[in-house]
């Protein structure tokens, strides 16, 4: 059947004030037919006859369509009768007068009414404040179920610690390694120029260690580890608390919050740090290579001078750092997680909210403890 | 519309590596009946839901849905079809990013150039032929119990007016009122516009009440076809659970008393 046999919806209006209506009334059919029957003219006294007898099709669009037109046509005073219409079209037809008749009858619904701007900004600042305590309150419980179950050891799950560490740790290590060669590279070829303009070549050691010790691997491992494992913590536990599974395991007297968050953060804060001396390693290496290709330091040059600029508490200031990431990524993680409530689209919201909290926060708790620090002369 | 069956299934087979879900099925439906397939979990029911509506295609036999083969379908006439057909899926299916009156008023968007407010109209319509609220169109379908969410879903397989409707459990999850008012809703589009219906259902009272005829499948082939009555009359193991157990016969008796009267298939 072709979609507008035999042809489209049209309105003809003749001289002596009589429409005819022809074609297919259907969705698909109707084209302008609906603009044209809203903007025909009002019908004499007279009033005009309604002839249907040429339409083809007609589905509840056209039904619509028709019974507008028509009711029009008696506000106008013109009688709204139609001739000619196909019995098999009159049921059809029946049901949009009734509900036309039905809606004239009732006031409209009232629409959505906006809020104005003010009523926005306070709704939202009430949203943050209120999911600040929520993340307030996460952090105590996640803290008293952590003291809790170090009075009792035997209720760690060793499992799911050792699975997280892992998903997260030792399947990170390439991407984590990767990421910061290249930024050792980038912070050595940067420097290069500089310091060859003053003869300081042998200091690109300095230059590489202190930054990627102290800040650039602690940072970027947190960074690569919020987007690959945090955002993987909201969306598991987003998906649970989609499925019900999180109810379930509140019925069946678990603690989501044990089962899910301690792992997690427990093998976190183990492997963090761990994976911030690798990329100190990486790092380092890749700033070694640099400093060999582009400003003839040797490699032995190099380490001999790296063990006298970068102190033990550099590189321990670095490492100091990720455990307070790691909380950060395994808490905000969690905590977006789950507050995921309604269906697959929430699920996608919180991940995205997990990632760009975490990170933010990250920054955040490494600038303070830059000032921290500072204040400390570390 | 020559051809009278608005469905027909031929020597269909299909496989998931060895499992074997069909062969070599026949299946009709006629045009403007209420058509329902029943069957054990695991018979293959969805399956041949989601072949008939070009989800998934079968590994051999032919499949014709209002006329057209959907082996080898163009993808032209595979959209002009699935504008010809209503799908509400067992679930709802509704959009989560959208309102209810969005997710019914979307076919008509995408397909049509019909503007915005008529739009809106018409999905107002839809909404209270399925007997929920004006206020729910607002809403998001995660904000809609079980209930309302089958009925939205209903009314957007209903927004394009298709000639051909499947519903994949519309009654399961529902309250006994709900249910009956979806009953009577498939019932009253039926007459309103002849469209014929294909459900996969459990539901006992729905078979009884709604269905013109059922197909019952079985070992990956229909077992038996026929109208509840029909069935009842047959000695086949196959159909022992729809008529032998206790919620089998209280439905029965239950259609008993009741004057329902099979509409003739016109």
């Amino acid at each position: 059947m072709p979609p507008c046999a035999p042809l489209p919806a049209a309105i003809a209006l003749s001289k002596s004030d009589e429409l005819a209506l022809s074609g297919a009334w259907t969705a698909y059919c109707l084209g302008d037919v609906e603009r044209l029957a809203a903007s025909l003219p009002a019908p004499g006294q007279a009033g005009g006859s309604v002839t249907a007898a040429g339409i083809e099709q007609l589905d509840s669009v056209g039904a619509w369509v028709l019974a507008g037109l028509l009711a029009r046509r008696q506000a106008a005073g013109a009688g709204g009768e139609i001739d000619g219409l196909r019995p098999e079209f009159g049921k059809v037809l029946d049901r949009a007068r009734q509900r036309l008749a039905l809606l004239a009858g009732q006031p409209p619904v009232p629409a959505v009414v906006r809020p104005t701007m003010l009523a926005e900004v306070g709704g939202r600042t009430l949203a943050a404040l209120a999911q600040a305590t929520a993340l307030l309150a996460f952090v105590g419980q996640t803290a008293s179920i952590l003291a809790g179950s170090l009075r009792q050891p035997a209720r760690f799950r060793g499992r799911a610690i050792l699975f997280n560490i892992r998903r997260a740790g030792f399947d990170a290590l390439p991407i984590v390694g990767l990421l910061s060669f290249l930024l050792g590279v980038v912070v050595a070829y940067q420097g290069a120029d500089q310091l060859r303009q003053y003869g300081a070549n042998i200091f690109v050691a300095d230059l590489v260690g202190l930054s990627m010790l102290r800040e650039f691997a602690p940072l970027i491992t947190a960074i690569i580890v919020a987007g690959r494992s945090g955002s993987a913590y909201a969306a598991q536990i987003g998906t649970m608390a989609v499925t019900e599974e999180i109810d379930a395991m509140r019925t069946l007297g678990i603690i989501p919050e044990e089962l899910l968050v301690l792992p997690k953060l427990l093998a976190l804060l183990l492997v963090l740090p761990l994976l911030t001396v690798f990329a100190d390693l990486l790092g380092v290496l890749g700033g070694m290579l640099m400093a060999h290709a582009r400003l003839d330091v040797g490699f032995a040059e190099f380490a001999e001078r790296f063990v006298k600029a970068v102190s033990v508490t550099a590189y321990l200031v670095g490492i100091g750092k990720a455990p307070v990431f790691a909380a950060i990524i395994v808490i905000i993680g969690c905590f977006q997680g789950f507050r995921t409530a309604g269906g697959a689209d929430s699920v996608g919201r919180q991940t995205t909210r997990s990632v760009v909290q975490s990170i933010f926060l990250v920054i955040v708790a490494d600038a303070l403890f830059s000032v921290a620090f500072s204040a400390l002369d570390l | 519309m020559s051809e009278p069956a608005a469905i027909t299934i031929r020597q269909l087979a299909t496989r998931f590596g060895d499992h074997v879900v069909h062969a070599e099925l026949d299946l009709e439906v006629r045009r403007a009946e209420i058509f329902a397939l029943v069957g054990g979990s695991g018979s293959g029911k969805s399956t041949l839901l989601r072949e008939m509506i070009l989800l998934q295609q079968p590994n051999a036999g032919t499949i014709r849905v209002l006329g057209v083969d959907l082996e080898n379908i163009t993808a032209a006439a595979a959209l002009a079809l699935r504008r010809r057909w209503g799908v509400m899926f067992q679930h709802g299916g509704l959009f989560g990013a959208l309102t209810v009156s969005e997710n019914i008023g979307l076919p008509l968007r995408e397909h049509s150039g019909l503007d915005d407010a008529l739009i809106d109209q018409i999905a107002a319509w839809k909404l209270a032929m399925t007997g929920l609220a004006p206020e729910v169109g607002a809403q998001y379908p995660a904000e809609l119990s079980g209930g309302m969410l089958k009925r939205a879903a209903l009314a957007r397989a209903l927004a394009l007016d298709p000639e051909l409707l499947f519903l994949d459990e519309p009654t399961a999850g529902l309250d006994p009122e709900s249910a009956d008012q979806v009953d009577r809703l498939v019932r009253e589009v039926r007459d309103l516009f002849g469209l014929t219906v294909v459900i996969i259902t459990h539901d006992l009272d729905l078979l009884w009440q709604l269905a013109d005829r059922v197909a019952v499948l079985g070992d990956g082939k229909v077992q038996a076809v026929g109208s509840m009555a029909q069935l009842a009359q047959q000695d086949n193991p196959a159909l022992r659970p729809f008529f032998a157990g206790p919620r089998a016969r209280a439905a029965q008796a239950q259609e008993g008393w009741r004057t329902a009267n099979p509409q003739e298939v016109g």
